[in-house]
């Protein structure tokens, strides 16, 4: 197994925790941390395959994990400023106990 | 497979796993920054210098800190997060493990031919160079995108009961 795919199985190994915390969480807030997660294991992704790929001087795999990051920032905020929302009106983060669209 | 390696992905690995298993909600952010650090040194470590540091700045300095407020912002008495209920939990895990195993497999059985390349240069320079020439457009676009989220969750996260009163 040579580092490239050592990266590529830590990386699906991330990848798999966030979709687990993502699945059994009750708790919005870390339904969105389990997303994230899964979003830092595409960016491990991406680094790993500019360092070993072809012509890495390009930089896109550089490029590309910069922008990703500047996404998920902005869709932390959104996303925790929806739950905040969601709060005021139904009083509490429990995914399954906000299970009505019509307040 | 260097002891460095071995070293950040155990840090890794347990950081996010503690982050997504623990009880409290404040616990688990504080574990998340430390997966989410070791992810950054594993950046530095493949040579992304800029991408390392802009991972602790976004995720540890504002992703986390954003999530730790929130916890505390919708912090209820009751105890919130009560034991999930036991199927759910388990049907979850399997079908992680099973997305793993897919993966795993498809990673192990194929041999990408990777020769030993020497470390590609990536300073933050050529990071700029790169950013304010070729990528200007994704840059301009990027940074739209963030004044729009920045106000809409302003505009989201603001108690309008005030103005109706």
């Amino acid at each position: 197994m040579n580092s490239l795919q050592s990266y590529l199985l830590l990386s699906s190994l991330l990848f798999s925790i966030g979709l687990a915390g993502a699945l059994t969480r009750r708790n919005a807030i870390l339904v969105l941390i389990g997303i994230e997660l899964m979003l830092n294991a595409a960016n491990l992704n991406f680094i790993a395959f500019w360092r070993y790929g072809t012509n890495p001087d390009a930089l896109t795999g550089i490029m590309f994990a910069i922008f990703s990051i500047s996404i998920a920032a902005a869709e932390a905020a959104v996303g925790l400023s929806i739950i905040l929302a969601a709060y005021r009106h139904c009083r509490t983060t429990d995914l399954d106990r906000m299970n009505s669209l019509k307040g | 497979m260097t002891a460095s390696f071995i070293l950040l992905a155990v840090l890794t690995v347990a950081g996010t796993a503690a982050a997504m298993s623990m009880r409290n909600a404040v616990h688990c952010v504080l574990a998340l920054t430390l997966g989410l650090t070791s992810v950054a040194m594993l950046y530095l470590q493949l040579g992304a210098q800029f991408v390392g540091f802009t991972q602790i700045l976004v995720y540890v300095g504002a992703v986390a800190i954003l999530a730790v407020f929130a916890v505390m912002m919708t912090h209820n008495d009751k105890p919130m997060d009560l034991p999930d209920s036991h199927s759910a939990w388990i049907a979850g895990c399997i079908v992680a493990a099973a997305v793993f195993a897919v993966l795993a497999r498809a990673i192990v059985s194929s041999a990408p031919t990777v020769q030993a390349q020497p470390q590609p240069a990536a300073t933050v320079q050529q990071v700029g160079d790169a950013l304010m020439h070729r990528f200007v457009l994704p840059l301009e676009i990027m940074g739209l995108l963030l004044t729009a989220a920045l106000i809409g969750a302003v505009v989201i996260a603001m108690d309008r009961r005030e103005e109706m009163k």
